[in-house]
Formats: C-alpha cells, sequence, structure tokens
C-alpha cells in the first residue's frame, strides 16, 4: 500500500473505479432485492364492482323510528326511517376514526360507540369528535322497495 | 455431580471450554440495597415472554386465520381441545401482566438511572422490546377476529392514517388495504407469530447478554456507603434461585387468573354492525385514547388528533433517547428533573387511565 508505484495516479483512478463500481454493485443488488419485497407488501388493487346502487329491501319492513345497516358494496350505510316518517340514508362511516354508527332512538340521534361521536338525523356533526358530516346518500321507494344510490 | 454428567460437561469443556463461563458466573454478585426488589422484575418479565412463547405455539397448532375460519376455530380452542381454554386464558392474561411487569421494570430503571453511561444499549434495545410488546398485544388482539378487536383495529389503524404523508401509505400497508378486512388479519398474524417473535428475540439476547456482561446498575444515591460495606449476593445460585421462586409465585397467580376469571371471547367480528357501545381499547392503550378525546378537534393548524400523535411521539422519542440528553446521570450526579419526569408520567398514565376506565 506505501509502495510508490501505488499512489500513482494511475492506480488511483483504478482504485477510485473499482470503488464505484463495487459500491454500485452493492447498491444495485440491494435494490433488486428490496424492490420486490416492497412491491410485494404493498396490497394488488383487487378488481372490485363499483357499485351505485342497492337495495335495502321493503318498506314495510322498515320500522318507524328505527336505522338499519345496509351494505353498499364494502361500505355500510345507515337507512333512517324517521317518526315522521322520513327516510334518509346517510354513510354509517363515522368522520373521527372510521368506526360504524347506530341510530339511537333514545336521543334521536346517530351515535358513534368509540368516541361519543353524534349527528344529527341530517348526518350533520353535532357533538363529540367527529370533523365532518356523514355523507349522504339518495333513497327512492320504488312501488314497496326502498333503493340507496350515490348522490351525484 | 455423577460420573456420567462429569463425563459429558468434560466432554463438552473440552471443545468449548464450559470453565471459564462457570468461572464468570461464579463472580457475578447482585448488589444488596434498599431498591434491590426491583430487579426482580426484568426476570419476571423474561418469564412471562417465554410463557407467551410457549402458549403461542401451542395455540397455534389449533388457530386458523382468515375472516371465516379465525373466530370459529378460537371457539374449537377454548370449548373442545383440552385445556384449549386454559391456554387461551393463560395468553391472554400473561398479555397482560407482561405488558405491566416490563412498565414497573422500565420505571425502576428509569428511576435508578440504570439506562446512564455505560447501559445505554441495554436501555434503548428494552425500550424497543417494550414496544414491541405493544404492537403484540394490537396485532395479536385482532386474532380472534371478535367485535372489539375489529373496531379497536379499525380506530388503531386509522390513527396511524392521520400522520400527514407517511400516514396513508402505513395504513395502507399494515390493513392490506383500505379497509381492515380478512386480509388485514392474515398480515397482523404474520407480525404476531414471525415478524415480531424474530425482532424480539434478537433484542432479548442482546439485552440479556448486555446485562449479564454488565453486571445489575446500583441506583445513583448510594454512594454515600463505601464500597468495602456494601453487600451483595452471589447470583448463581443464590439470586437466581429467588427468581426462580417468584417466577412460580407469577406462575400461580396467572392459574388463578386464567381460571377464576376466563379470557372473553365475544362475538364474532361484523364489518356491517354498528360499533358496540362501551367499546374501549385495552388498558394499556387507554391513557392515549383518552387524552385524543380531551385535545380539541382543530388546534391551531393542526388537526387536534395529528396533534395528540405528535405528541405522544415526541415524548416517547425522548424517553427512548434519555441516556443520550440526561448527561447529568452519566457522570453519576444527581437529578431531581429527571425524577420529576419520571414522576409527571406515571400519575399522568395512572390518571388517565382511571378516567379512561371508569368513562
Amino acid at each position: 500500500m506505501n509502495s510508490s508505484e501505488h499512489s500513482a495516479p494511475e492506480h488511483q483512478d483504478r482504485r477510485n473505479f473499482l470503488k464505484w463500481v463495487l459500491t454500485g454493485g452493492v447498491a444495485a443488488l440491494a435494490g433488486s432485492i428490496l424492490y420486490p419485497i416492497f412491491a410485494y407488501l404493498k396490497p394488488p388493487k383487487q378488481g372490485e364492482v363499483e357499485v351505485t346502487s342497492v337495495s335495502a329491501g321493503k318498506l314495510s319492513d322498515i320500522e318507524k323510528d328505527s336505522g338499519k345497516i345496509v351494505k353498499f358494496g364494502t361500505k355500510p350505510v345507515i337507512l333512517i326511517r324517521t317518526a315522521n316518517n322520513e327516510l334518509r340514508a346517510l354513510s354509517a362511516t363515522c368522520t373521527h376514526l372510521d368506526c360504524t354508527v347506530q341510530y339511537r332512538k333514545d336521543m334521536g340521534l346517530i351515535w358513534c360507540a368509540c368516541h361519543n361521536g353524534k349527528y344529527d338525523l341530517n348526518g350533520r356533526n353535532v357533538s363529540g369528535p367527529p370533523p365532518r358530516p356523514l355523507d349522504e346518500y339518495r333513497v327512492v321507494v320504488q312501488g314497496e322497495e326502498v333503493l340507496i344510490s350515490k348522490k351525484v | 455431580m455423577n460420573t456420567l454428567t462429569r463425563k459429558i460437561y468434560s466432554w463438552v469443556n473440552d471443545r468449548v471450554q464450559l470453565d471459564n463461563l462457570v468461572e464468570f458466573m461464579g463472580k457475578k454478585y447482585v448488589p444488596l440495597h434498599r431498591h434491590s426488589v426491583w430487579y426482580y422484575f426484568g426476570g419476571v418479565s423474561l418469564f412471562l415472554f417465554i410463557i407467551q412463547v410457549v402458549t403461542g405455539i401451542l395455540l397455534l397448532l389449533y388457530y386458523k386465520s382468515g375472516e371465516a375460519l379465525a373466530f370459529e376455530s378460537i371457539q374449537f380452542i377454548m370449548s373442545k381441545v383440552q385445556f384449549g381454554w386454559l391456554i387461551r386464558s393463560i395468553h391472554s392474561w400473561t398479555a397482560n401482566l407482561f405488558i405491566l411487569s416490563a412498565m414497573i421494570h422500565m420505571f425502576s430503571v428509569y428511576f435508578g438511572k440504570a439506562y446512564r453511561k455505560p447501559r445505554e444499549i441495554t436501555w434503548l434495545t428494552g425500550m424497543l422490546m417494550f414496544f414491541l410488546a405493544l404492537a403484540f398485544g394490537f396485532s395479536g388482539y385482532l386474532l380472534p377476529w371478535n367485535e372489539l378487536a375489529f373496531f379497536a383495529t379499525k380506530v388503531g389503524t386509522d390513527i396511524a392514517g392521520i400522520v400527514p404523508i407517511v400516514g396513508k401509505p402505513i395504513m395502507q400497508f399494515l390493513r392490506s388495504g383500505d379497509e381492515v378486512t380478512g386480509a388485514t388479519l392474515s398480515r397482523f398474524f404474520g407480525f404476531h407469530v414471525a415478524v415480531f417473535p424474530g425482532i424480539f428475540t434478537v433484542l432479548l439476547g442482546i439485552h440479556l447478554i448486555l446485562v449479564q456482561r454488565q453486571g445489575m446498575s446500583e441506583p445513583l444515591g448510594l454512594e454515600d456507603e463505601s464500597v468495602a460495606e456494601r453487600k451483595k449476593m452471589p447470583f448463581f445460585p443464590n439470586f437466581m434461585l429467588r427468581d426462580l421462586l417468584l417466577w412460580l409465585i407469577v406462575l400461580n397467580l396467572l392459574a388463578i387468573l386464567a381460571v377464576f376469571f376466563p379470557w372473553e371471547l365475544g362475538r364474532k367480528a361484523d364489518p356491517f354492525a354498528p360499533a358496540p357501545a362501551g367499546i374501549k381499547p385495552e388498558w394499556y392503550f387507554l391513557f392515549m385514547f383518552q387524552t385524543l378525546k380531551y385535545i380539541p378537534g382543530k388546534l391551531w393548524f393542526l388537526d387536534g388528533e395529528v396533534f395528540g400523535i405528535m405528541l405522544f411521539g415526541i415524548a416517547g422519542l425522548l424517553w427512548m433517547l434519555i441516556p443520550f440528553w440526561d448527561r447529568k446521570s452519566s457522570r453519576g450526579e444527581q437529578t431531581r428533573f429527571i425524577n420529576y419526569i419520571g414522576l409527571f408520567v406515571i400519575m399522568y398514565i395512572m390518571i388517565l387511565t382511571i378516567i379512561g376506565w371508569l368513562a
């Protein structure tokens, strides 16, 4: 190492070159191992059928002053038949931390058990931690059947 | 030693020099002073970890992962498999006692300033194991796929998703998608039985080797007695036998808890049912959960939750890095300030946990 020929400029160049080749090679190796691992960890997009409308059953099966959860694709939607006989459909996913809400007859409100969040029957966040109102859905009654669809 | 064991010993000794190890063990002493009792909690935590490994492997023999099978397989373990109820109950109880015991161990090390030079690495590995223990608790909680677990996981992973920029990808990584589904369960199962135990074992190995090499730390403030006057006890066999006796007591306590207060399974998770009333996280997450309730929705320009998470994140990081900023203790000087911080943290955790429990 100390000999004069090793510190000659052409040797230094060669050494630098080898250093870059080695570093680059190690980096490329690490990349070619890590990239597939990280890509593998990322869940693939499932080809979901986009749901635009679902049936919530017969109107006569839904009591006045009650609420029920309806499957809207992969998301829960809460259908409420108010004491005044109005139908409302709202996203049942609490805007705070993703819990599923429920209709509370005694309060006349929509309530989330996780952190005591409250919404009125129009989905407006009226008390507790929720930062936003619940998303609204459209409700249509066709004959006897109650249909819920996305608002456009 | 009878002749056979002597023969085996000398056969091994010829090859790997066991004598050195025996001599080293013989020279290890445990200091005796008015705070010596706290030395036992590291050992108790180790014992509880061993129980978790054994009962965890036993559960693994019958547990089935997946949305359709997880809950049913635990039901099967608890109702059909002989002593299945006991194994599962012990695993759940031990998880809780382990975190409690690790907490006691951590605070005793903190107040004794045992993290000071030269034991920084022991403290760091201990803290990492503590965070892993919480991760073990969080991931294991989901595995029975019951109602409480489902919503706890939804909330917990959603909180991770709130963190700006990195939050969303982390949440998707944890959930294996945008929602908590069977895919999340598979992932948590993998973490719980393979990833975490692997990392934990390495950390535990380093931690224990360091404790053996460096010996027990003596709390600051005992320097008033001269070195010659200080009492000590041989680690082997005196201290170890006391350790074992305590382990036996802990095992009895566990048996009593598991038999008389069996762990509930609850109802199977239904992604299309509302969150049940009275839902709460496990007690060791309760103080953070309760704090989030008090932070207003909007704070200055930050979301209340983001502020809370950042607060706990920074506090946790400072706590873990204490050997590097508490210079006074490393120089062997007494610091009241550190004690006040520790007392504040304990009071805070206790008060908010109690409020959260009663709420």
